[in-house]
């Protein structure tokens, strides 16, 4: 189960859009998730064969079961021919045919395969991120890795290649990646907790040993105490065979994870909020002159232009677009915006549109769009969900001035703009009329500090000016 | 198009971009975007659905007439006579 944004606790498998025995390749739909969110279509990462579904329909599962076990392609893809062990590995695990998925799905692959592949591809284990994966991960029954999970382990810098998977099938979760992490817990079989927690926790009669802790370095907090207890009162219950979670719950279980993760930014990140208005005449101008040549399909909004000189802006101050966690900031090389959408029903939610700062001001008209729509639809993809880099609120639409946001975590920033309103605006000594929207960022002090926040929407400012070039 | 063919395509558009929004608590004179919470994209998207319906081509300086739902009838209604 991918972790689909950083409130979200479990999912539950509404429906598998793939069988046993089918084959799969990286970004193909192969389930729908329902989160309190909305329903995502969970995509794959890797090329290969459905091996067995671990996770039947209407079942609820924590983040980070493994869904799906997916074998290696039949076939060695034709873009490895540097990886002897990959090439001549892959045919060993599944040979030509579909019946020796059978066996592969009771017994988790011959133990010899998987130890030679195992071992071949430590022998060529190259300095080289790229050819490392190429060649662990075709040979081996496929252990599911989430790119979620990939970036934990970056982040905490585990090397994915030396680690055994506790998961069925060898599968990798998130707790061997954060066991790995942890050396030193592991040593002395202490658990790090705040004072506060161990208090509580004697309180409730809970063993600090089995929470898993979400406080920095994997330390148990107050929070995580009072979620086993939680957990502890509701009994350890098997999960509901039903996925029907009714409006009214679904409704109350998304205020309560916004909430929980609203409480967190605010709790562990130090926000400062800067505001800056922004003349938008040039940008409407140009709008509206292109869009009179354009025919309505392919009519573009301002959001469009902000959100592109957003990206931009975004990539020349990096200290905006990442990642902290672990009391380390990791900037991004992509720039994901995530961008806030209200839920007609309530809440709001804040899938990616990835790439922005690359895509073409039609090419992000299109995606936002779709991007959009299916969150109305209630059809968002994995991918979309787990990692914007940083987030833009555009509160405009319902007529507010300014919005002054709350930092996602594990983000850094976050951009709000307001309504466009036609204002008194003074330049060159001359009092206009003009349409103008207030900009603003909150931002993580841990990360950046005003002056750097001030260049960045100073930055998007010119950007703006300047719609042409976007 | 009479009014009710207009109002049909109204409502099938607004469907298809709001599938959870209730049309009938919306009066003649109320602004669909308040009402209905559309964003700029849904309004877009509401736009487009109107233009696939009736092949009516709307020019962005026209958006103003499909602000409520009275406008959108009468914007339909008298631009398919023209």
């Amino acid at each position: 189960m991918p972790s689909l944004g950083a409130d979200m606790e479990s999912g539950t498998v509404v429906k598998w859009l793939v069988q046993p025995g089918d084959e799969v390749h990286r970004g193909d739909i192969v389930a729908e998730v329902e989160t309190e969110k909305s329903n995502i279509e969970v995509e794959i990462f890797e090329n290969g064969v459905i091996g067995e579904l671990l996770v039947p329909e209407g079942e609820r599962v924590p983040v980070g079961t493994p869904l799906a076990r997916v074998l290696a392609a039949a076939r060695p893809v034709a873009g490895h021919p540097r990886e002897p062990s990959a090439a001549i590995a892959a045919p060993a695990v599944v040979p030509t045919g579909p019946a020796p998925l059978t066996p592969a799905v009771s017994e988790p692959v011959r133990p010899s395969v998987e130890t030679r592949s195992r071992e071949s591809a430590r022998a060529h284990r190259a300095p080289d991120k790229a050819r490392r994966r190429s060649a662990v991960v075709p040979p081996t029954p496929e252990r599911v890795l989430s790119p979620v999970l990939r970036n934990l382990a970056g982040r905490l810098g585990v090397d994915l290649g030396g680690l055994r998977g506790s998961g069925p099938g060898d599968v990798i979760t998130r707790e061997d990646i954060e066991r790995a992490a942890r050396p030193s817990i592991r040593a002395t079989g202490r658990t790090r907790s705040s004072p506060f927690a161990r208090r509580q926790a004697a309180e409730l009669g809970i063993d600090l040993g089995t929470v898993r802790g979400t406080g920095p370095c994997g330390a148990v907090v107050e929070e995580d105490v009072r979620r086993a207890a939680r957990k502890g009162a509701a009994g350890p219950a098997p999960p509901s065979p039903t996925a029907a979670v009714s409006a009214v719950d679904r409704q109350a279980a998304l205020r309560r994870s916004i909430g929980n993760l609203m409480a967190r930014s605010k709790r562990e990140i130090p926000h400062y909020y800067l505001s800056t208005t922004i003349d938008l005449s040039s940008a409407t101008q140009w709008l509206a002159h292109v869009n009179l040549e354009r025919p309505l399909e392919s009519r573009l909004v301002l959001s469009v232009l902000l959100l592109k000189a957003t990206a931009l802006a975004a990539k020349q101050v990096p200290e905006m677009n990442g990642f902290y966690s672990d009391d380390i900031f990791r900037p991004s090389d992509a720039v994901h915006v995530g961008v806030a959408i209200s839920l007609r029903s309530g809440g709001v939610i804040a899938p990616a549109v990835h790439d922005v700062d690359r895509l073409g001001l039609d090419e992000l008209m299109r995606k936002l769009k779709d991007l959009v729509g299916r969150t109305r639809r209630g059809t968002l993809r994995s991918s979309e969900m787990s990692d914007p880099t940083i987030t833009v609120s555009n509160l405009g639409d319902l007529g507010v001035e300014a919005v002054y946001g709350v930092i996602y975590p594990p983000q850094v920033a976050l951009v709000g703009f307001g309504r466009v309103v036609e204002s008194p605006y003074a330049k060159d000594g001359l009092l206009g009329v003009r349409p103008v929207v207030t900009a603003t960022l909150s931002a993580d002090h841990r990360v950046s500090d005003g002056h750097r926040g001030g260049r960045f929407l100073t930055e998007i400012g010119r950007l703006l000016r300047e719609p042409e070039k976007l | 198009m009479t009014d009710i063919v207009a109002l049909d395509v109204i409502r099938r558009t607004i469907h298809e971009i709001a599938p959870e929004a209730d049309l009938d608590e919306v009066g003649p004179d109320d602004t669909l975007r308040e009402s209905l919470d559309l964003d700029s994209i849904d309004f877009l998207n509401f736009v487009v659905g109107l233009h696939e319906k009736t092949g009516m081509d709307i020019p962005e300086r026209d958006y103003s007439h499909l602000f409520t739902l009275a406008g959108c009838v009468s914007y339909l209604s008298s631009a398919a006579q023209a």
